[in-house]
């Protein structure tokens, strides 16, 4: 079974490696054979491994799957079906549709000096040396076949690179469409580069608008240079049909400050790997996650963090509410090498099940070889709680709108980690519209309603 | 307003209340005292629907209505309204959105819309001044990080905005000092009125010297023994129940 999984990728990519190259570009061609090399190695992540007990990989990439290898327009434009009309945070709009950057219509937004966002294939003409200096430099090939195997097949993708000492306020935002008749594979890569000094916030917001069946392999590469501050936002609100492998890198200079906060709202299957390595002394980093999760959505999140150098600083908060026969899975991983002194670490993950048939699998990890250090890690799942409600209850509030209250209670110190006003506002109300089942099929960003 | 006929309940198999009897009026205030264990806070909890315990017996009316047969929310939308001995935490949960939800629960009961934000906002306003709670509070979590004080000052807020029609107060001095005691208990004479009734549970006179009860019951080993005039209150405070223990024994 999971051979033949492999087998048709590396028989794909030996069929139709020039077509790819030929509709990609020279630096991320260069990774390619390598890639190929490691993706015959390695192939999908085992069941049987430690780190992927719960996601079948095999499996999911298992169909016959379409590839817009020949880079044929998608008859879409992606304005009309999403519409925008919240200026303060969607002056810098973009799109991906499948795995193609959406360059018929850019967004007239007033970049600083020197800033690129922008399609990756269009990003390594430009600015080569950039280019070529970070593409693949935070994703390790060799250990991971998902990476891999992305690497060997992307052909385009999103940058936004913010050079040094620029300040972006305004959060860029990039909608990730799914739009296609047929079943179908998209490889999607984002590459964040924010330099010396420099600030920028991202936010990606996954749609999926129609109902076949859609399998997203993507890798996110973040860089924070000494002192930068990063802000990355991630929203899923795909579809059920939707399975979605996301492996995220972030590599920290020296005090740098990075927030990632992934939540997902909408979705089929999701992996969602974080990496961070934090390399230079200071560096902060705010990795945060929540999940609204129904029918029989899944997500599994696996975090791994390393504090390779003194005094740097790791808050990680996971939450994830299951109702119906939803499953969850958390692995956490804050590895303290030696020598890294000074190290704050700490986890948290969270988790409420509504039902007797969810399930929710979490494992916390700590890994210290320091001495001094402040390190800490909590798990709890459980139900709400049964003497708020009825306190809630005791006050005319029915027991449903007790639980949907006490549900946003729950999640919302999550969304509170978020640096941007107006989005934490908009979701505080996208997921009490959530929790509240008025979420229905997603018909554009709701961000932007 | 409120007939309660040979109410029994029980808890995990253990029966509390063993058969009381007991008849509020509009414009009544009823003290039920007692010693510890003998049913004072299983009542209430009984009265407003706490799952936890089980009615094996009797019947509870509420203005005509089957009390028994409501779920704890139309309970309160009915009109009766529990001040806890221990608020609930609810962190996470602003005291304006907890508010909110129970004023708009309160009222589409009634056939009303939703209160607008500008009239809610003055209702909060002039309904936490009865209590003297600090705006900060009202921003802040439902109970979360209160003082003992401050938890049952936000129980008498919470009782100005529903407007009760029948309010239990369980063991509402505990823990207050008389600053605090003296506010709670202004707070709940203000909203007195002719057609709305109290009942103050309390182990003290202390409590009665601020809110007056016109009728006095004595509840001892889930029965109420006696009932008399406020005196009686007077004479628990001076006697202590030893004497009422010894004619039950």
């Amino acid at each position: 079974m999971s051979m033949k999984a492999e087998q048709q990728y590396i028989d794909l990519f030996s069929q139709c490696e020039d077509l790819i190259c030929r509709k990609s570009a020279p630096v991320l061609n260069a990774l390619r054979a390598e890639a190929f090399a490691d993706f015959e190695q390695l192939g999908f992540p085992s069941l049987k491994g430690e780190d992927y007990k719960y996601t079948d990989v095999a499996r999911a990439f298992a169909p016959n799957y379409g590839l817009n290898l020949n880079r044929l327009e998608i008859p879409v434009n992606p304005y009309d079906v999403f519409r925008c009309d919240v200026p303060n945070l969607s002056t810098s709009l973009y799109f991906v549709v499948n795995d193609m950057f959406y360059n018929k219509a850019l967004p007239k937004a007033h970049l600083p000096e020197g800033v690129y966002a922008g399609g990756l294939a269009d990003f390594t003409q430009a600015y080569p040396e950039v280019a070529a200096r970070y593409y693949g430099k935070a994703a390790s090939l060799a250990k991971n076949g998902m990476v891999a195997l992305n690497t060997m097949l992307v052909q385009d993708g999103f940058v936004l690179y913010v050079p040094k000492g620029v300040m972006v306020e305004r959060p860029i935002q990039l909608v990730n469409i799914f739009r296609s008749d047929v079943d179908t594979m998209a490889n999607r890569r984002i590459l964040f580069i924010v330099e010396e000094n420099a600030e920028a916030k991202l936010l990606v917001c996954d749609h999926s608008i129609d109902d076949v069946k859609f399998l997203a392999n993507q890798v996110i590469e973040i860089f924070a240079e000494a002192n930068a501050r990063v802000d990355y936002y991630d929203l899923e609100e795909s579809s059920v049909s939707t399975t979605r492998f996301s492996s995220l890198y972030v590599k920290q200079a020296a005090g740098s400050n990075v927030v990632v906060n992934g939540i997902t709202l909408t979705n089929g299957l999701t992996r969602n790997n974080y990496h961070v390595s934090l390399e230079g002394e200071g560096a902060e980093v705010s990795l945060c996650g929540m999940s609204v999760l129904d029918r029989e959505q899944q997500l599994d999140t696996y975090s791994h963090v390393t504090h390779h150098v003194p005094r740097c600083t790791c808050n990680e908060l996971f939450k994830n509410v299951l109702n119906d026969h939803a499953i969850g899975a958390f692995s956490g991983r804050i590895l303290v090498k030696q020598g890294a002194d000074k190290t704050s670490a700490y986890q948290t993950n969270r988790n409420l099940c509504a039902t007797r048939e969810c399930r929710m699998y979490s494992k916390p990890q700590l890994e210290i070889y320091a001495d001094d250090v402040k390190c800490s890690h909590g798990m709890t799942t459980g139900q709400l709680d049964e003497n708020a409600l009825f306190y809630m209850q005791s006050r005319g509030i029915s027991r449903k709108e007790a639980r949907m209250l006490l549900s946003v209670a729950f999640t919302s110190d999550v969304i509170d980690h978020i640096r941007v006003e107006a989005l934490k506002d908009r979701l505080h109300k996208l997921v009490e519209k959530r929790f509240r089942g008025e979420l229905a099929k997603c018909a554009g960003c709701r961000i932007c309603k | 307003m409120l007939e309660i006929k040979n109410l029994h309940a029980s808890i995990n198999g253990k029966e509390i209340l063993k058969g009381i009897n007991l008849s509020v009026k509009a414009g009544e205030v009823h003290a039920i005292m007692g010693p510890n264990g003998s049913g004072k806070s299983t009542l209430s909890s009984v009265l407003v629907g706490n799952p936890a315990f089980t009615v094996t017996e009797g019947e509870v009316t509420f203005n005509g209505k089957d009390l028994l047969a409501l779920s704890p929310e139309d309970r309160s939308r009915e009109g009766i309204f529990l001040s806890f001995q221990y608020p609930v935490e609810i962190p996470g949960v602003s005291m304006v959105n907890f508010m909110r939800a129970a004023v708009n629960a309160h009222r589409e009961y009634k056939g009303l819309p939703p209160v607008s934000a500008t009239d809610f906002l003055k209702m909060m306003r002039e309904k936490r001044a009865i209590v003297e709670l600090d705006n900060k509070l009202a921003s802040r979590s439902v109970n979360e990080g209160f003082s003992g004080g401050e938890k049952k000052r936000n129980e008498i807020f919470q009782m100005a905005m529903l407007e009760p029609k029948l309010s239990i107060l369980d063991e509402t001095d505990s823990g207050l000092d008389i600053d605090a005691l003296r506010i709670v208990a202004s707070g709940v004479n203000k909203l007195k009125r002719a057609d709305n009734a109290t009942i103050v549970i309390t182990h003290y006179q202390r409590l009665l010297d601020y809110i007056k009860p016109d009728i006095v019951h004595v509840l001892y080993k889930g029965r109420i023994v006696k009932t008399a005039g406020p005196e009686l209150a007077l004479e628990l405070e001076e006697r202590g129940y030893d004497w009422i223990k010894k004619e039950f024994e």
